[in-house]
């Protein structure tokens, strides 16, 4: 008997990610607390590892175990996403946690395995790949949003978490096992070949498989109807891990969704872009209204990624490369940008004062004029204003869905970002018009950790910003990396 | 087909058979005294101390789902063990990786004391 | 009469709705979990179900994955149930929940 054609170079990223991650737990029992300083910077340096070794692999192509795994160009730019949050999210965890309390080293334990989750979700093409991926990514995120125990605002976002994601989890599972019914393999390609045959394609387990597929992964992007978990948890889990999440979730579940929309289901593309369309339309319209009345920051920031979900649920309902290209594009402008507004949010909190109201940031310029600037820089770029990493993620997905004919879907969307604008503009507004009405702002945390992700988000989200603006034609070119993720993928 | 179903069959019978006339019996020919002491849960253990349905430490909730986590891992050792000569010394060199991590995970809850009963 | 596939994946439709009302008219979080558990239970009688009418492993290899990611929900869902009953002495969802807006 042949051994299967095992073939780690595919697995580099998540095998180097994950044994950091028990490295970590080791650490932990043999130093105990003698080490914690160094955590948080052991911690980043296994992602700037990871991250480098996949970017090391760029252009290679590598697959292995028999096609479970394929280590391509799209499934790097997903793993330099996922690093960026991660990296950015550690950065503002270490100092959060001691400021409360709540330090523990399976905190950076729990966040690299959820990643490693990520990076399988990126570079599975078997559906038992993606859903442990899945799995791998939500269940340490389970403990993570409940790691402020005993907050009781903590412990119910992670029981509110658990129960939808298990159910989303469920949803999931039995649309596999409808598809695989109905196709006869879980391998995508092999779907991809089943379809091929008509009677497969108008087999009623296909048509079930395909929407508890969309539905379990719907719940996981916080996309409107499956969002209603959102605000309650982003709310009550520790803020580093809410930043964490907002990017992280959203960057698994979507490349997870685009290889098996785009690899497995290309023959029934019709039947997923119409779903497709209904909920970025669904998820824009509730995601972006919700935002407008809100009090609290982090629910305004939790409607505000339903919002960009819907975003990026354009550019996958577009159903074309650069479609593909501008989810991808859009989840990376999201990633700084997103981080970057929580980061500042960490600056400004304390052990029992979380910089949570909105009305709290009146006046903040003429206390903190760099925090008042970087978070203007962040509210620009969910926003879209031009010279922002945000602008550039809207025309990309834009212009997909102009060039799929989606007119419909364009309109809204183009409609509620100019209604995003209100809300955003809004704390900009009260930051610079307005003068402070307490203490708020006298005191900061701007701990070495917080300063260098603040830098590091304000960066990104103008280089993002500038740089392609600058030197790329939109509607030929694209970015050269995606176009590349491209024909990666389509192989 | 069916007829090699027939043995099971006449063994359910016999079976049930034996224990509804035992109990039959026992409620027919079997002496009573009833007193307080007989009519105890217990008869010849001690008396109950509390009601059934109480709360229990949480202790050995810990346990038990320590034991699931663990148990549930070793499915994993059976399609090994079903190819392990064809898969010879790789497969070998797999599942003590697989062990070893299974390892970390006990050395972890080991030293955070999650086995500690007191 | 044998029993087909169809009637395999009729049964695991059924457990799978029995599960989706389950979550949707209990209260308490652990029937609530013990209902997703019926549902992820009816994927995996499906599962075995396609497998064995494929002849092919690949169900009953997935079935082998969704036992142990349960168990490790399980664990982890358990272990929040039991925070939170500490701090709040139920565990009836409309009971726990307390974020609005």
């Amino acid at each position: 008997m042949n051994l299967p054609d095992y073939n780690f170079t595919a697995l580099t990223p998540a095998l180097i990610l994950s044994l950091w991650a028990i490295l970590i737990l080791l650490v932990d029992l043999l130093f105990g607390e003698r080490i914690q300083r160094w955590l948080s910077w052991l911690t980043v340096a296994g992602l700037l590892v990871t991250g480098a070794s996949a970017l090391s692999l760029w252009n290679v192509r590598a697959e292995g175990f028999s096609g479970m795994v394929v280590l391509d160009n799209f499934a790097i730019v997903v793993t330099v996403i996922a690093m960026i949050a991660g990296i950015l999210a550690v950065l503002l965890s270490s100092d959060y946690l001691v400021d409360r309390d709540l330090f523990r080293p399976e905190y950076f334990a729990l966040m690299l395995f959820s990643i490693t989750g990520i990076l399988l979700l990126a570079s599975g093409r078997n559906l038992i790949m993606l859903f442990l991926g899945l799995e791998l990514l939500s269940i340490p995120l389970y403990v993570l949003t409940g790691f402020a125990r005993p907050d009781v605002q903590s412990e119910e976002a992670a029981m509110k978490y658990f129960l939808l994601g298990a159910l989303a989890s469920s949803f999931l599972v039995y649309g596999i096992a409808l598809t695989y019914g109905a196709t006869g393999s879980t391998d995508l390609l092999k779907i991809r070949d089943a379809l091929q045959n008509v009677q497969v394609i108008t087999s009623t387990l296909t048509l079930g498989g395909l929407i508890l597929i969309l539905v379990g992964f719907g719940f996981k992007v916080a996309a409107v109807p499956f969002h209603m978990w959102t605000p309650d948890v982003y709310q009550g889990a520790p803020t580093p891990i809410t930043a964490y999440m907002s990017v992280g979730a959203k960057a698994g579940g979507f490349a997870a969704l685009l290889r098996i929309m785009y690899v497995a289901f290309p023959q029934i593309a019709s039947y997923w872009t119409g779903a497709l369309v209904l909920l970025a339309i669904a998820t824009l319209v509730v995601g972006n209204l919700l935002a407008i009345q809100q009090s609290s920051l982090k629910r305004l920031l939790a409607y505000s990624s339903i919002a960009h979900a819907g975003y990026i649920l354009v550019g996958l309902a577009a159903g074309n490369n650069r479609g593909v290209a501008g989810a991808l594009f859009y989840l990376l402008a999201y990633a700084f940008t997103n981080l970057g507004a929580f980061g500042i949010m960490i600056a400004l909190s304390k052990k029992g004062e979380e910089a949570d109201s909105i009305e709290s940031y009146a006046g903040l310029s003429s206390r903190q004029p760099w925090l008042a600037l970087a978070m203007t820089v962040f509210m620009l770029s969910l926003t879209g204003v031009p010279l922002t990493a945000g602008l550039v993620g809207k025309i990309f997905v834009f212009s997909a869905a102009a060039e799929a004919g989606l007119w419909t879907l364009l309109i809204v969307a183009v409609l509620t970002s100019v209604i995003s604008a209100f809300y955003y503009l809004r704390l900009v507004v009260l930051m610079y018009m307005r003068d402070p009405i307490n203490d708020f702002g006298t005191q900061v945390h701007l701990t070495p950790g917080v300063r260098t992700a603040l830098a590091l988000a304000v960066i990104g989200t103008v280089l993002l910003g500038i740089i392609p603006g600058n030197l790329i034609d939109f509607t030929n070119q694209t970015l050269a990396i995606t176009t590349q993720t491209l024909v990666a993928l389509v192989h | 087909m069916l007829q090699s179903y027939v043995p099971i069959l006449i063994l359910l019978v016999l079976a049930t058979g034996f224990a509804l006339i035992s109990i039959l019996l026992a409620t027919f020919i079997g002496p009573r005294h009833p007193n307080t002491r007989k009519l105890s849960p217990y008869e010849s253990g001690m008396t109950p101390i509390g009601p059934a349905m109480r709360r229990y430490p949480v202790r050995f909730y810990l346990v038990a789902v320590l034991f699931i986590l663990f148990d549930i891992e070793i499915i994993f050792f059976f399609p090994w063990a079903l190819i392990f000569r064809q898969l010879g010394f790789f497969g070998l060199v797999e599942i003590m990786v697989f062990i070893l991590i299974l390892l970390v995970g006990y050395a972890y809850v080991w030293k955070k004391g999650a086995l500690d009963w007191e | 009469m044998a029993v087909s596939v169809t009637n395999y994946t009729v049964l695991s439709a059924m457990l799978f709705t029995i599960g989706i009302i389950g979550v949707l008219t209990r209260r308490n979080a652990i029937i609530v979990f013990m209902s997703i558990e019926l549902m992820l239970n009816a994927g995996n009688l499906a599962f075995i179900a396609f497998s064995r009418a494929f002849g092919s492993v690949d169900g009953q290899i997935f079935v082998f994955f969704v036992l142990t990611v349960a168990a490790a929900e399980v664990a982890i869902g358990l272990a929040l149930i039991v925070t939170i009953f500490r701090s709040k002495n139920t565990a009836d969802i409309d009971d726990i929940s307390t974020m609005r807006g």
